[in-house]
């Protein structure tokens, strides 16, 4: 029996044609997906009553792939195998990620994309092969895909995706394309501060300005956003992308390590299991001091030292309270920025669990002198506000409510001669926009135009990041500055760039899709998709592995049964060569790696091509011994 | 006769009322589309027609059309969980068959 839920007046749907939608929140840390429900926004849980999935993609042994708590945990264990916080990489090169050796992640430079913007898109290498960032977020989104399909008891007819607001156009696309691979329709994408402010019915006011403050696991974001005629704008954003709810984990971590060592003077050092029990029970405190005066914390560690301490919530004020200082200072930079003072804002919302400390709270209700926004779950509230977007975007809403419109994070331009920026939609342009300028050629007899399609605030070229190259060619020979070049940048409502340049005389145009800025082409894309349609690639590579598998043990078998019957035909030297090349393949096919084994037997193949003509000659020879021509006439 | 609502389901629908900020009740009804027949509408009501008629069930009102109401006069509207998932079902007693899930139905 189907469960009905109560829709809006007048919009109850068809059978079976129930228009399902949901808002997922894709987090750094955790993720989260929400549905509108009877008009009510809320989270979804899994079997469990989970509803944090943990942003953490496991790549097992048996070629399964796992996404989440189980994942989590065998982070540790098997860390070059087990992708968390793969946010951090979605959308970025190689150059991009400069904290590498941190990173326990085998990071592979990919090819250069089509769009030629000389970036390369990032790869892991892993041991289901190289997988792209957009790959891994595919799988938490389709394991989120899949909870709310059980929940909802229907196929998704799209999903609103949140992302930073800083989120340039490249991790927009590569954020878009992970849910394709993911099988998601995106209805849209929405910016994480603005979903907050949905999430809270910000957007039924006729304006404001408000103050997003987002301290999540890892990270610290600070947006500023002005409502106008129902569109949000960003006015600034700022943060800190080392600092969260973690950190506070660590300095209680580290208040109870010397707190140990004071009681007993022989404290060695902590074995990784210990580290990880003590983060926990460190986690736990911290979450027991939101409503409570004081926290035991007491665990027996592998070496036998018992650990029994009792933190206080004052305490934790006076060890976090850097923590917390520290956040204040982008948030002044974001004031600052965005041009205005604390009489100006008009409500502050909290998001991220870390939100939940009570010094938080007051730190920022005292550099606002005013009461923050709480009382929707801060870790929670970005996913509420994007299937509050969903819900509308799929159709389940009357018309009169207004669909929120986003607007440009960064100006969008293009490269003039001496390597500076002529923008062309200038930032926080509401979307969907169309633009166009026009511009001439430079040099007499000019035929091509080469066209660099920035992004970012600055003046020059190099200080802005490069979304696309393309050329117009077959302009008409004229004197410079003759020719007219009509260049239109068109952004459409999930903030994805096309530009079209045209001479206007001739007509001739050309065109490209800022899409495979990040360095996927669309080809890799299908390709991708085509490969996450079953196991079929999986299945393919295991197939090629057993051959050469198969194929190897044939040939040092025989190899080997050729060297014990005619090992007196060669010398010693190309004995001991072909003995290697044995050992050599032996070894490898151990290993995973049908091409490398493959190798293996053609070298050995070689080595004892000699060999084989030996035994042939010398069998042919004994075949002939002793016979007279007669006999051996056929 | 009349439509009630079971105590689970009559909560329910004064949370969601309450979340959505306005409205002043619950319509049951049935239109005729689906695969066998007719099928089941639940809505928020802003405002009442004329000839609709209204029932009160656990201080939440229930209001019908009365084309409608002779398809589910007796009707009690429970809210249940089927696993993960959870929403009202209707429990119906002028129906002699329904598709296979229960989202249409014949009298």
């Amino acid at each position: 029996m189907a469960l009905l839920q109560i829709a809006e007046p007048g919009m109850s749907a068809a059978p079976h044609q129930h228009r399902l939608a949901a808002g997922i929140d894709l987090g750094t840390t955790n993720s989260l997906v929400a549905t509108v429900r009877s008009s009510m926004s809320t989270v979804l849980q899994d079997d469990y009553g989970h509803a944090l999935l943990p942003s953490v993609v496991r790549y097992t042994p048996d070629g399964k792939v796992i996404v989440g708590h189980e994942a989590q945990a065998m982070q540790s264990t098997d860390p070059v195998n087990t992708i968390a916080s793969v946010k951090r990489f979605m959308g970025r090169s190689l150059n991009d990620i400069t904290d590498k050796a941190h990173i326990p992640y085998r990071f592979i430079d990919g090819n250069l994309d089509n769009a030629g913007a000389s970036k390369r898109v990032l790869q892991l290498q892993t041991r289901a092969g190289l997988k792209t960032p957009v790959e891994i977020s595919a799988e938490i989104l389709k394991s989120l895909k899949h909870r709310a399909e059980k929940s909802l008891g229907g196929e998704l007819v799209g999903a609103v995706i949140t992302v930073p607001a800083y989120f340039d156009d490249a991790q927009r696309q590569a954020t878009k394309d992970a849910a394709r691979l993911a099988g998601l329709n995106v209805l849209r994408l929405l910016n994480e501060p603005t979903a907050a402010a949905v999430a809270y019915g910000l957007d039924n006011k006729s304006e404001g300005t408000f103050v997003i403050y987002d301290l999540g696991g890892g990270t610290f974001d600070v947006s500023i956003l002005r409502l106008s005629k129902g569109v949000f704008e960003v006015l600034a954003t700022n943060g800190d992308s080392a600092l969260g709810g973690d950190d506070f984990d660590h300095r209680i971590y580290c208040w109870v390590l010397d707190k140990v060592r004071e009681a007993s003077e022989h404290f060695a050092p902590l074995s990784e299991e210990d580290t990880r029990l003590l983060l926990t029970k460190a986690r736990q405190a911290k979450e027991w001091l939101t409503d409570n005066h004081e926290a035991q914390i007491a665990c027996k560690l592998s070496n036998g030292t018992l650990v029994d301490v009792t933190l206080t919530a004052p305490q934790l004020v006076e060890i976090t309270q850097h923590l917390v200082t520290k956040t204040l200072s982008p948030t002044r930079k974001a004031m600052h920025d965005a041009n205005l003072s604390i009489e100006n804002i008009d409500g502050v919302v909290l998001v991220g669990g870390a939100t939940r400390m009570p010094h938080i709270r007051h730190a920022v209700e005292d550099y606002f002198k005013q009461e923050p926004l709480t009382n929707l779950d801060p870790d929670k509230v970005v996913a509420l506000g994007a299937a509050i977007q969903a819900n509308i975007l799929a159709g389940n809403k009357n018309d009169d409510d207004l669909l929120l419109l986003d607007v440009t994070p960064l100006s969008l331009g293009l490269e003039t001669m001496g390597g500076l920026v002529e923008k062309i939609i200038p930032r926080n342009s509401t979307l969907p926009i169309a633009r166009a300028q026009e511009f001439t050629t430079y040099k007499d007899g000019q035929t091509a135009m080469s066209i660099h399609v920035v992004q970012g605030e600055r003046e020059l070229v190099t200080d802005c990041r490069s979304l696309a190259r393309f050329d117009l060619r077959g302009i008409p020979p004229m004197v410079a500055g003759a020719a007219r070049i009509r260049v239109t940048f068109t952004v459409d409502a999930d903030g994805l760039l096309s530009v079209t340049a045209r001479e206007q005389s001739t007509g001739i145009e050309a065109h490209i899709e800022v899409k495979p800025s990040y360095g996927l082409s669309e080809d890799e894309i299908t390709h991708m998709l085509k490969a996450s349609f079953g196991s079929a690639e999986i299945d393919k590579k295991a197939r090629m592995l057993t051959e050469a598998r198969v194929n190897a043990g044939a040939i040092i078998n025989s190899v080997n049964a050729a060297l014990a019957v005619d090992s007196n035909l060669i010398s010693q030297s190309e004995q001991h060569n072909i003995e290697v090349k044995i050992q050599l393949l032996t070894s490898l096919i151990q290993a995973d790696d049908a091409d490398a084994i493959n190798k293996a037997v053609d070298t050995l193949n070689h080595a004892t091509e000699a060999f084989a003509a030996a035994r042939m000659n010398a069998s042919v020879s004994r075949a002939l011994s002793g016979k007279n021509l007669e006999d051996i006439k056929l | 006769m009349a439509i009630t609502l079971t105590e689970t389901a009559a909560n329910r629908v004064e949370k969601f009322l309450a979340n959505r900020g306005k409205g002043i009740g619950l319509r049951l009804g049935v239109k005729t589309t689906g695969c066998s027949g007719m099928a089941y509408t639940l809505e928020f009501v802003d405002e009442m027609q004329a000839e609709d008629i209204a029932f009160e069930s656990h201080g939440v009102k229930v209001i019908v059309d009365p084309k409608s109401l002779v398809y589910i006069d007796g009707t009690e509207l429970d809210f249940t969980k089927e696993g993960l998932n959870e929403g009202f079902k209707f429990n119906n007693p002028n129906v002699k068959d329904e598709c296979g899930c229960g989202e249409s139905f014949t009298v």
